[in-house]
């Protein structure tokens, strides 16, 4: 097996030809401005990067293994072939697809747009929600072959270049996730809900439906944002980040990175429980 | 998911073509219920026709009450002015079901077909009448806890699950088709679903083909809207299928009730009205003792199955507090 290299190496080193040119080919991370390959090998010389070294290794190490003899990928052949025009995060796309494409699977597979998440692939968790038509929707139940002259926003889009979006940053304010495989989901979600929220539709926990609600309470925005499971439980931080954008009311950071300080302490602690 | 070839009607009368002339041909609307149950085998069709485009969408007031596009998603049905005004109940019913992504795809005619979620249904290993007619029903002897307590049949034991449909039975509304020969008929909802009986598998009155365009509310039932509550009882507070549902409908003055509705859902394979427990109401003075005498009456004939005889006390006390709302007295 290979070993585990030492984070603090040069982390290049580690990469074979095809796999530096396989991340180099992936797509610029939005709000980041550079490459995913740039950004592991900067976060891993920052200091942050064990988790992402430690992941380069695993697939370093994946890649090395021989492919059994039979296992010839068998190619599918498509379908029912539909061809659909559509807008997506602002670039025209012509897409030929089988006609059970669905959304998820377009935007994951063929347009390398891996932020929206497949979670149950049946409409139960709300982490595949796009916004479509102005509309937050579940791509894992939308057929590409009902999208012809659609607009669809995935979490991809959301940024203004570097800038991100208000619901972004609160997340990350806020510590709205954990693992945050839900957060694309949640996010769109939210910035969706929000415009249903400006036009005064009610819900659930709505007292008097014969009138709009404008001003969402945190049992509000709880009902509102139901279809979005977050199975970490990072749920108070989602409505706290939500109920910012949403109100206007800058609350508290509840945590911040630790100060070099506080991580020597830390290190000196592990260094006497190893004695 | 199996192949299915894809066709995007241009116009009702060639979307309902495309549909009639082939047997295993479907609508596609939202999607919403139709997608998953294809992914999971259960629904097949060979070709799927499309009508997300046709000039369904529209609400709009009618001189006998207020007309539903087919095509209006949930969202916007229940949101619309004239719905929360006149058919609150409609709303309450609407919001309580699905999330706000699902109800923003999913559609007033899309929403009255949806199947069970038996899971003997959606488990293709397992029996089942109304998804294999012949098979056998896997819940009649085996985990029924979701399962109906009324109307059931040794072939069946499903439950319509939907919370929409329960306030459009209280709401006296029908339902407007359009079959492939061009005639339009109107089915008063209260006849638009069956009971399973022998035949499981058929599920509502619509013949192959025939297309839904619109939801008919009548203006009588606008006077509902001061006295009327939809209660729904679930595993958990949000984003679930109910145990039991009530939508229940008052039309009071002074206190003494003129008429009355009372629909469970989640009971039967239909949503269940008690004209019983409606007819007990009419005249009397709505109280706690008045409102339990009709719960036991709407529930009086009630069969439940090894797993669910919870929903009997469940329906009765849900009835209960549902007129007790709708009454304002709670």
């Amino acid at each position: 097996m290979t070993p585990i290299p030492d984070p603090h190496s040069d982390l290049s080193i580690e990469l074979n030809a095809d796999e530096a040119a396989l991340l180099d080919e992936l797509p610029q991370l939005q709000g980041v401005g550079q490459s995913r390959r740039d950004f592991m090998v900067a976060s891993a010389v920052g200091g942050l990067g064990l988790f992402a070294s430690n992941l380069l290794a695993k697939e370093a190490a994946l890649a090395g293994m021989p492919l059994a003899a039979d296992a010839a990928v068998a190619t599918i052949k498509a379908q029912n072939v539909v061809q659909v025009a559509l807008t997506i995060n602002g670039s025209p796309q012509t897409l030929e697809l089988d006609s059970r494409v669905v959304l998820l699977d377009a935007l994951r597979e063929r347009l390398g747009l891996t932020g929206s998440k497949k979670g149950c692939d049946q409409g139960q968790c709300g982490a595949c929600t796009v916004i479509v038509n102005g509309e937050r929707r579940l791509a894992c139940l939308t057929l590409v072959a009902s999208l012809e002259g659609g607009e669809v926003t995935t979490i991809e889009g959301l940024a203004d270049g570097d800038r991100l979006h208000p619901m972004q940053a609160a997340f990350i304010k806020h510590d709205g996730f954990q693992c945050g495989y839900c957060t694309p989901g949640q996010i769109c979600s939210a910035v969706g809900m929000l415009e249903e929220a400006r036009r005064g539709d009610v819900s659930h926990v709505t007292g008097d439906v014969a009138r709009p609600v404008h001003r969402l309470t945190d049992d509000e925005i709880r009902e509102r944002m139901s279809g979005n499971i977050c199975r970490c439980g990072a749920y108070p931080g989602i409505v706290a980040a939500v109920q910012e954008v949403h109100s206007g009311r800058q609350t508290a950071q509840t945590w911040q990175f630790a100060t070099q300080a506080q991580l020597a302490a830390v290190r000196k602690e592990d260094d006497h429980a190893a004695v | 998911m199996r192949p299915f070839e894809y066709v995007r009607a241009s116009d009702a009368a060639s979307g309902i073509a495309a549909v009639g002339t082939t047997g295993d041909a479907k609508f596609l609307a939202g999607g919403t219920n139709l997608l998953d149950l294809m992914k999971e085998d259960v629904e097949r069709p060979t070709r799927l026709v499309d009508i997300g485009g046709l000039p369904l969408r529209q609400i709009r007031r009618t001189r006998a009450g207020l007309s539903l596009g087919a095509l209006a998603t949930n969202t916007e049905t229940a949101n619309h002015p004239l719905v929360r005004e006149h058919y609150p109940l409609l709303t309450q019913a609407i919001v309580s079901g699905a999330s706000g992504q699902l109800r923003n795809m999913a559609t007033n005619g899309g929403n009255l077909l949806q199947r069970t979620r038996c899971n003997y249904f959606y488990d293709t290993a397992m029996p089942c009448n109304k998804r294999a007619p012949g098979s056998g029903c896997g819940a009649r002897e085996g985990l029924n806890k979701i399962h109906a307590i009324l109307g059931w049949s040794e072939g069946c034991v499903a439950t319509y699950p939907g919370d929409m449909a329960n306030a459009l039975y209280a709401l006296d509304a029908s339902v407007r088709v359009r079959a492939p020969d061009g005639q339009e008929r109107i089915i008063p909802v209260a006849d638009f679903h069956r009971l399973p009986g022998d035949t499981p598998e058929r599920e509502t009155q619509l013949a192959h083909g025939e297309l839904i365009t619109s939801i008919e509310l009548p203006i009588a039932s606008a006077e509902f809207a001061r006295n009327c509550h939809y209660l729904k009882v679930r595993d958990r507070a949000s984003y679930a299928f109910a145990m039991v549902s009530v939508a229940a409908a008052l039309d009071m003055s002074g206190g003494i009730i003129r008429q009355a509705r009372v629909v469970i859902g989640s009971v039967a394979h239909k949503p269940w009205r008690s004209a019983e427990a409606e007819a007990l109401l009419t005249g009397k003075r709505a109280d706690v003792v008045t409102f339990e005498r009709a719960a036991d009456i709407a529930l009086r004939d009630a069969r439940p199955l090894a797993h669910n005889a919870y929903k009997v006390e469940l329906g009765r006390r849900s009835i209960v507090r549902a007129l007790m709302r709708a009454a304002r007295l709670a």
